[in-house]
C-alpha cells in the first residue's frame, strides 16, 4: 500500500448535505480503509473546483453541474472530474420574504404548497409589478453552475415565468442568503440546508417548497475526484467509496441521529446549532415563523433509497438544464460526456453490488412536478417541451 | 468584521515586502501596462491597502479597492475594471463566477485560470491567497507583473500575520508562565527563580512545553479552589 496516496486533502463547504464525507472521517469510517484524510472547510465553490482541479485537494464535496461543466469545459478551465459516490440528493429549499409569500398567497387560485400553484401565482405577482412599472422581483441561488439555479428556474418557467427576463438571478454565497433577505437586497432564494431554516427562525422568510416537492430525485452534492486522479489510484478510490457508503449508512440510521447532529455542528464542520442540524435529516423543517412545520421524508436523501450510487441519468438532467438555460450547446459527445461523470460502475467496484432499481422511485429517476417524463436519450425532444435559451456561442 | 486600516502594520509590511524582493515587480512594466484599471476586492483591509501600494508603486495610477461586498456585481460594473484581484478567502469569488454569465455586459472578465499554460504561476496563486480575473481579450503577458506583484504582497502579508500570531501566542504563554511561578511561590514557599526552574524541570521531565505545565498548575489550582 502507497502510503502517500492513502493520505488525502478534502475541500467541503459547510453544508448538511456533507454529512457523509464528515462522518466518514470523523467516526474513523476512513481510518478503518487505512485512509488518512484531513478535511478543508472553503468558502466559495470556485476555490473548491479550482483547489480540485490544480491537484491541491484530491477529492471534493462537490455541487454536481460543477463536476459536469469542468468535465465539458463549460465556463472555466476543462478538467475531467468524476463522481464515483453522491454525497446527497434533494436538500434544497426555495424561500421567499414575507410581503412576496402574501402576493402569492394573494394571486393563488389553489393550495400554494402545490408548486404548480404557486408557480402560476408568481407569474400574476410579476405580471401586476410590471404593469406598476416596479422593478422586478429579485431571487438568490448559489452559482451559475447550480442545481440550486437549476431548481429555481424549473420551478418557475413551469408557471410561465421566464427566468431571465421576468425577474433577476443572482448568485449569492450561502452565508450571505439570510441577510440579504433580510436587507431586501433579494426577495427569495434558493439554498441547500440550512440556511433556509435560519431565514426562517429570524422571521424573515417563508420556505415556499422543498425541492424534494419539484424534483423527488435531484443529485445535489458529489464526490468529485479527477478522472486522471481516480485512474491513477483505483484501490484508494474503492477505499474512499466504502468510507463513504458505511457513513451515509450510519447518518441514515435513525438511532445515531443525535450524534451525526453534534458532530456536524462544530464549528470547524458545518457549524450550525445540533437542534437545526437534527430537523435537517429528519426533514422536518418549520416552514413559517409562526411556528408552521412541514415533513417531508425525501427532504435531504444521504444514502437513502439508492441515492448514493451515481446515476448518469441524472447527470444527463443536469446537462439537460445547461442546455435549456444557454450554459451548453446540445451535441451528442456532451451527452455522453455529461453521463460518464457518474460512475456506478465505480460504486459498484468498490461496494461489490451491483444495486438494481429501487422501489417507489420514480420511473424516470427524475420525478419533476410538470413536464414530461425525462428521457436521457433524447434530451431534444424533452427540451422540446419547453422554452428555452439559444447557447450564445461566445 | 470591519477593522481600521493599521498604519503601522502597513508600514511594517512594506518593510517586509522590500526585504524580500524577489518577486517584487522588479522589472520595469511598459508604459501602456500602467493605464489598466484594477480592482482590489479584499476584506482585510490593511492587505488591500498592501497591495493598492504596491499596485501604484509599479507605477500603475488606476487602482480602486473594494471592500464591501454587497452589491459587488453592481460596483464592478459600474467601475469596468480590466483586471479584478480577490482574495481565495473571499465567499464572494463565485458572485465573480456570474461575470462570465452574462454576455449583455461590454467586457467580459475571464478567470486567469482559463490559461492552463502557466500552471506555476496558477499554484503560486492559489498558494498565496489570490486570484485574477482578466478582461477576454487581454494579453495575459500584460498581467503577469500585477499578478506577481499580487502574490508577493500576499506572501509577504501572511509572514507578517504570522509573526504577529507568534508574538500574540509568546505573550499568551508569557502571561500562564507568570500566573503559574505566582501559584507555586505561594503554595510551595518559593523563590520566583525556584518556581521557574520547576517548571522548567518538570516540562524536561515530560517532555511538554513549560507553557502546556503552567496551563496544568494553574487548572489543578482552580480544582483545588
Amino acid at each position: 500500500m502507497n502510503s502517500d496516496a492513502s493520505r488525502l486533502r478534502i475541500g467541503f463547504i459547510p453544508l448538511a448535505d456533507a454529512a457523509a464525507l464528515i462522518i466518514a472521517v470523523d467516526k474513523g469510517f476512513a481510518a478503518a480503509e487505512g485512509l488518512e484524510v484531513e478535511l478543508v472547510r472553503e468558502v466559495s465553490w470556485s476555490n473548491v473546483r479550482d483547489k480540485l482541479n490544480i491537484g491541491l485537494f484530491d477529492a471534493a464535496h462537490l455541487l454536481g453541474p460543477i463536476a459536469i461543466a469542468s468535465s465539458l469545459g463549460i465556463g472555466h478551465v476543462r478538467v475531467p472530474i468524476i463522481a464515483p459516490f453522491i454525497l446527497g440528493v434533494n436538500g434544497n429549499a426555495i424561500t421567499v420574504s414575507p410581503p412576496l409569500y402574501a402576493a402569492i398567497a394573494e394571486s393563488a387560485d389553489g393550495d400554494i404548497a402545490d408548486p404548480m400553484v404557486s408557480a402560476r401565482a408568481l407569474a400574476r405577482v410579476i405580471a401586476a409589478r410590471k404593469a406598476k412599472h416596479l422593478e422586478p422581483l429579485t431571487f438568490g441561488m448559489t452559482f451559475p453552475f447550480s442545481t440550486h439555479n437549476y431548481h429555481l428556474r424549473f420551478w418557475m418557467a413551469a408557471g410561465g415565468v421566464d427566468p431571465d427576463d421576468d425577474v433577476r438571478l443572482v448568485v449569492l454565497p450561502p452565508p450571505y442568503m439570510v441577510e440579504s433577505l433580510a436587507n431586501r437586497h433579494v426577495d427569495g432564494f434558493c439554498v441547500g440546508a440550512p440556511w433556509n431554516s435560519v431565514a426562517v427562525d429570524l422571521g424573515i422568510g417563508h420556505i415556499l417548497h422543498f425541492v424534494s416537492e419539484i424534483l423527488a430525485r435531484a443529485a445535489e452534492k458529489v464526490l468529485g475526484v479527477r478522472r486522471r486522479w481516480a485512474d491513477e489510484n483505483p484501490d484508494v478510490l474503492a477505499r474512499l467509496v466504502r468510507a463513504h457508503a458505511r457513513a451515509a449508512a450510519f447518518v441514515e440510521d435513525g438511532a445515531n441521529r443525535e450524534e451525526v447532529a453534534a458532530i456536524l455542528s462544530g464549528p470547524s464542520r458545518v457549524g450550525v446549532a445540533p437542534k437545526v442540524m437534527q430537523r435537517t435529516l429528519e426533514g422536518r423543517l418549520k416552514i413559517a415563523p409562526d411556528g408552521t412545520m412541514r415533513t417531508h421524508d425525501r427532504y435531504l436523501l444521504i444514502g437513502r433509497a439508492g441515492v448514493a450510487r451515481p446515476d448518469p441519468v441524472q447527470a444527463a438532467w443536469l446537462y439537460a438544464q445547461m442546455v435549456r438555460w444557454g450554459q451548453a450547446p446540445l451535441a451528442p459527445d456532451l451527452v455522453i460526456a455529461a453521463k460518464a461523470v457518474f460512475r456506478p460502475d465505480l460504486y459498484d467496484n468498490a461496494l461489490g453490488q451491483t444495486m438494481a432499481e429501487t422501489p417507489g422511485e420514480p420511473a424516470d429517476r427524475i420525478g419533476a412536478f410538470a413536464g414530461p417524463r425525462f428521457d436521457s436519450n433524447d434530451i431534444a425532444s424533452h427540451l422540446a417541451a419547453w422554452p428555452t435559451r439559444p447557447h450564445d456561442e461566445k | 468584521m470591519v477593522v481600521a486600516p493599521d498604519v503601522e502594520g502597513v508600514r511594517r509590511a512594506q518593510h517586509l515586502t522590500k526585504t524580500h524582493p524577489e518577486g517584487d515587480c522588479g522589472a520595469i512594466l511598459l508604459p501602456m501596462d500602467t493605464s489598466l484599471k484594477i480592482a482590489i476586492v479584499d476584506e482585510s483591509p490593511i492587505r488591500a491597502a498592501i497591495l493598492e501600494d504596491g499596485l501604484r508603486e509599479a507605477g500603475f495610477e488606476q487602482v480602486v479597492r473594494i471592500e464591501e461586498t454587497k452589491s459587488l456585481l453592481e460596483r464592478i460594473y459600474a467601475l469596468d475594471p480590466d483586471v479584478i484581484l480577490i482574495d481565495l478567502e473571499n465567499p464572494s469569488r463565485d458572485v465573480l463566477a456570474q461575470m462570465f454569465q452574462v454576455s449583455r455586459i461590454v467586457k467580459r472578465p475571464i478567470a486567469m485560470f482559463v490559461d492552463q499554460s502557466d500552471t506555476a504561476s496558477i499554484q503560486a496563486s492559489v498558494d498565496a491567497g489570490v486570484s485574477a480575473y482578466i478582461v477576454d481579450g487581454l494579453k495575459k503577458e500584460r498581467v503577469k507583473n500585477i499578478l506577481d506583484l499580487c502574490i508577493s504582497r500576499f506572501n509577504a502579508f501572511s509572514r507578517l500575520q504570522e509573526e504577529l500570531d507568534r508574538t500574540k501566542t509568546a505573550l499568551e504563554e508569557r502571561k500562564v508562565i507568570d500566573r503559574a511561578k505566582g501559584i507555586l511561590m505561594k503554595a510551595r514557599g518559593l523563590s520566583e527563580e525556584e518556581a521557574y526552574a520547576l517548571l522548567r524541570k518538570t516540562a524536561m521531565n515530560e517532555k511538554k512545553k513549560i507553557a502546556e505545565i503552567a496551563q496544568s498548575v494553574i487548572t489543578a489550582a482552580e480544582l483545588l479552589k
